[in-house]
């Protein structure tokens, strides 16, 4: 299963799409423990229904993304700040 | 500044495949034409989307090999059970037309403006976006010390051999599974007596890029905070076996 866990890196390409900007190098504080890291450093799952981003340190899941055909749901509740 | 979002979003561009390079007997570079693009930092990656006839659609992220200010080439693995990378090392001939969007990614760069050493530490095709800031350093003319840290299975599979040698950089090869006779490199997966041998003192403050799989990647950086290297000088991406 490791083998599978990327990082914020790997959904920099869906983060620019979603949100206009360039997030990888954002730094992000954790809701569940208040790591702060850049988004490239958190642990990322694609293979879930949608995308799954945890925290590295406390593996709280801190943003899901879910596409639909024509809209797409994003969950930032485990996010406590995004600084850019 | 509604303009400056606008500027800032992601579109699909159409690529037309320039020119195809075999650079082991699984990986290819492909030269890619694409008209509007804009110019790449080292270290960025690229979304490519294949639309099937049927209109089925496979999306993949594969890192820039080419230094910026060069046209953009990627290099691509094939993974045996892939759904994109084997139609991209083997069947893929100039003048092919997929999709492309990026430049993506302003964490795993650099920029060829700091005095610092760079070390690069590569796992496998981990090296492509290592080898973009090795092409840029030589290309850029920087000072910065740079060394490869460069862990493949066999002497065969190292990818951009023979340019290597050219750039200009310290290469420091381990190869994991076999090994040409006579060899009197380094034969083993990194651990630390590896790093401590090979990396720059802690004293210089090195900045380091590591890629590779997320257990190649985790080995190499936790060795080297145990070395004593502040985290924040280690910038790694992991890939995974997307195909």
């Amino acid at each position: 299963m490791t083998e599978r866990t990327l990082d914020g890196n790997a959904i920099g390409g869906l983060l620019l799409e979603l949100f206009g900007v360039e997030l990888t190098a954002a730094p992000c504080v954790c809701g569940g423990c208040g790591a702060r890291e850049e988004v490239a450093r958190l642990d990322v799952y694609l293979d879930c229904p949608g995308v799954v981003v945890r925290c590295r340190h406390c593996t709280d899941v801190m943003i899901t993304i879910v596409r639909g055909r024509e809209r797409t749901w994003i969950d930032l509740r485990g996010t406590r700040g995004l600084e850019l | 500044m509604a303009g400056a979002a606008v500027l800032g979003r992601l579109t699909w561009l159409a690529a037309e495949v320039a020119a195809v390079r075999q650079e082991t007997s699984s990986v290819r570079t492909l030269e890619l034409g694409v008209p509007g693009w804009s110019e790449h930092r080292a270290g960025q990656h690229v979304d490519i989307r294949l639309t099937a006839e049927d209109g089925y659609q496979a999306q993949r992220s594969y890192s820039i090999a080419s230094a910026p200010g060069e046209p953009l080439a990627i290099t691509v693995e094939r993974l045996e059970d892939g759904e994109v990378s084997p139609y991209l090392v083997d069947q893929v001939r100039e003048g092919d037309r997929f999709e492309v969007r990026g430049p993506i990614g302003g964490y795993f760069v650099w920029d060829g403006d700091e005095p610092e050493p760079v070390l690069l530490v590569a796992g496998g095709s981990g090296v492509v976006p290592l080898m973009a800031m090795a092409r840029h350093r030589a290309h850029a003319g920087s000072a910065a010390p740079m060394r490869l840290l460069y862990s493949s299975r066999s002497w065969d599979d190292v990818i951009y051999r023979e340019e290597l040698e050219t750039l200009g950089l310290d290469v420091v090869h381990t190869l994991t599974r076999e090994q040409p006779e006579g060899w009197k490199g380094y034969a083993r997966r990194i651990d630390d007596e590896l790093l401590l041998e090979v990396a720059f003192p802690v004293a210089e403050s090195p900045r380091v890029y590591v890629c590779g799989s997320t257990r190649f990647v985790d080995a190499a950086a936790d060795g080297l905070v145990r070395l004593g290297y502040d985290p924040l000088w280690i910038r790694t991406e992991r890939f995974g076996a997307t195909g």
